[in-house]
């Protein structure tokens, strides 16, 4: 009992700190509708690049902002691969997430990177609140914190952006382009920011994961949009309700968190985490499956 | 206002499919011109429309709207100038965003977009104003999904955000096509309306040769990718159905043989 307890604490950490990947996904998949693959690479990238930092002595916070300008950095070149060259979407994401599996490697030197023997943002947090407080919090409770803060922190940015004119129009650009190129707005340029504002969350969120799990790997990002949108699915699903953009992007953040608490009980249940991807393979194929099922039934 | 220059466009070049859809185009609009556009299927109409806008670069020629060269000029940035409804009700609106969100869109036509709020509480008196005047009870929905709105009061929606800008050029192509002859009318009505209450200058591709005739003060029939026949004024008013059968006749040197067209 004790041992499902535990595993769920951490599977509710670790949904918060992939929450803010999915947040990213969320914002190709369903705000601009494209199925955006340079994920895997860029959450690998935040990764390598935060753990790179961090063993070499470079402040932690630091670390986290370049992460995030990588992230950034590679979905501009997926956009502008997709915008400029034309290169079909998906084909532009495999080709920006396949090279950064050999600049991954590069900035790391090695495919995995530890992180002993130096203090994470969540240690030096951890010894500042008990510096302040007196109170000492576990590593998970500590990144537990950090993750809300931040998870909250991000969808508001995200909320007021997409209230904005610019925002207005990259959300206007997943329903008709047409209509927005009429209106005046290049969508080539919208396209391009969204990708770039997808991938540094992701990059921030691939940087979190590696500080949280102490190393950071080039296989660390594979299967991530699959992820992503298992996190997404399971949101849309259970949180029906959440109507306003504030409440989407809170059920998808949410929508992780489940993934992760479902993915805990199956390990518990005996599956080995080689197995999971197949699963989740299988949770976002019947989720996406379910609307079309519906519609033979009526006959279509 | 709008000047066409010996435009040429050709589609598919140097393969089966080939289809020279542009050849000599020559067009000239006066401000305040209303022009209905009439001509078989492939004549060309929908294709200087979207020449116009910028859709697609020309291959050779010169396009100049309210005395600027737009010919290089990519779609969004003549856009300031025109406003455009297209033939399928979908295309002119965002589906997926309330109906206040897609004025807030028309309205910031052509401007510079940035990280001011997408819409600003002042503005929306604004449209509700601008939606009583549609009639259909749009201004009590201003929070309601586009995609939730029939395709002919998206059509309406759609003629509204192409003129809250006021635009130089009005291009409307066959905007009234998709819609039951009810609704057509509703739609052309407000047309007319809205082109004669703000003075605007407009071209209306039409299949319809009783609205090309009664409409506008200007008629232009096209074929094989450029201009037959140019009538205006009293001429255009005393037009019979049969008259304009028998100038594509003439003018073509063919049969007038588009069902769409004769029973219209």
């Amino acid at each position: 009992m004790e041992g499902i307890l535990l595993a769920t604490q951490g599977a509710i950490v670790q949904g918060i700190l992939w929450g803010i990947m999915v947040l990213g996904v969320y914002i190709t998949f369903r705000v601009l509708d494209f199925a955006d693959m340079t994920v895997d690479g860029s959450f690998a990238l935040g990764g390598a690049v935060c753990a790179t930092m961090i063993t070499k002595g470079i402040n932690p916070f630091l670390a986290i902002i370049v992460a995030i300008f990588f992230g950034v950095l590679a979905g501009y070149i997926t956009g502008f691969l997709h915008t400029v060259f034309q290169i079909p979407g998906i084909l532009a994401g495999i080709l920006t997430q396949i090279s950064l599996y050999s600049i991954n490697l590069r900035i790391m030197g090695r495919s995995n990177l530890p992180l002993l023997k130096v203090d994470t943002m969540f240690d030096i947090v951890k010894k500042g609140i008990a510096n302040l407080t007196g109170i000492t919090l576990s590593s998970v409770h500590t990144a537990l914190l950090i993750g809300v803060i931040l998870a909250i922190l991000v969808i508001s940015l995200l909320y007021w952006f997409f209230g904005t004119e610019i925002g207005c129009a990259i959300r206007a650009t997943g329903n008709n382009e047409y209509m927005v190129r009429a209106l005046g707005q290049n969508t080539n340029m919208t396209k391009v920011f969204a990708l770039m504002i997808s991938n540094g969350l992701i990059g921030l969120s691939g940087a979190l994961v590696a500080m949280y799990q102490g190393f950071g790997d080039v296989s660390m990002g594979t299967g991530a949009i699959v992820i992503g949108l298992a996190s997404i699915v399971i949101g849309e699903v259970l949180f029906k309700r959440f109507k306003s953009f504030f409440g989407k992007f809170m059920s998808v953040v949410l929508g992780a968190i489940i993934y992760r608490i479902i993915v805990a009980y199956v390990l518990q249940m005996g599956l080995t985490a080689s197995d999971l991807k197949l699963l989740t393979a299988i949770v976002v194929a019947v989720a996406l499956a379910l609307p079309v099922l519906a519609k033979y039934r009526k006959g279509w | 206002m709008l000047e066409l220059r010996n435009v040429y466009k050709t589609f598919n070049i140097g393969t089966i499919n080939e289809k020279k859809a542009l050849q000599d185009l020559n067009l000239r609009l006066y401000p305040k011109d209303f022009v209905t556009v009439i001509g078989g299927n492939g004549a060309g109409k929908s294709t200087m429309l979207n020449m116009i806008a910028g859709v697609y670069p020309i291959d050779s020629g010169q396009i100049i709207i309210d005395g600027t060269d737009m010919t290089n000029k990519p779609e969004y940035k003549r856009a300031y100038l025109l406003g455009r409804v297209f033939q399928d009700p979908m295309r002119g609106t965002a589906g997926g965003m309330e109906i206040q969100e897609n004025l807030a869109m028309a309205y910031r036509r052509g401007k510079r977009r940035g990280l001011s709020w997408g819409i600003k509480a002042s503005e929306k008196e604004i449209y509700k104003e601008a939606l009583k005047m549609l009639d259909l009870g749009l201004e009590n929905r201003m929070t309601t999904k586009v995609g939730l709105l029939s395709g002919g009061q998206r059509q309406a929606l759609t003629l509204l955000m192409a003129t809250l800008q006021k635009p130089q050029l009005l291009l409307l192509d066959e905007h009234t096509a998709a819609l039951d002859p009810k609704t057509a009318k509703k739609v052309l009505d407000l047309t007319e309306h809205l082109v004669e209450s703000q003075e605007l200058t407009a071209l209306m591709v039409t299949h319809n040769m009783k609205d090309a005739i009664h409409i506008g003060n200007r008629l232009i029939m096209m074929y094989d990718g450029h201009v037959i026949y140019d009538v205006s004024g009293e001429e255009k008013k005393n037009l019979k159905v049969d008259d304009l059968l028998q100038k594509f006749v003439t003018a073509s040197g063919e049969e007038f043989a588009n069902d769409r067209m004769m029973l219209a």
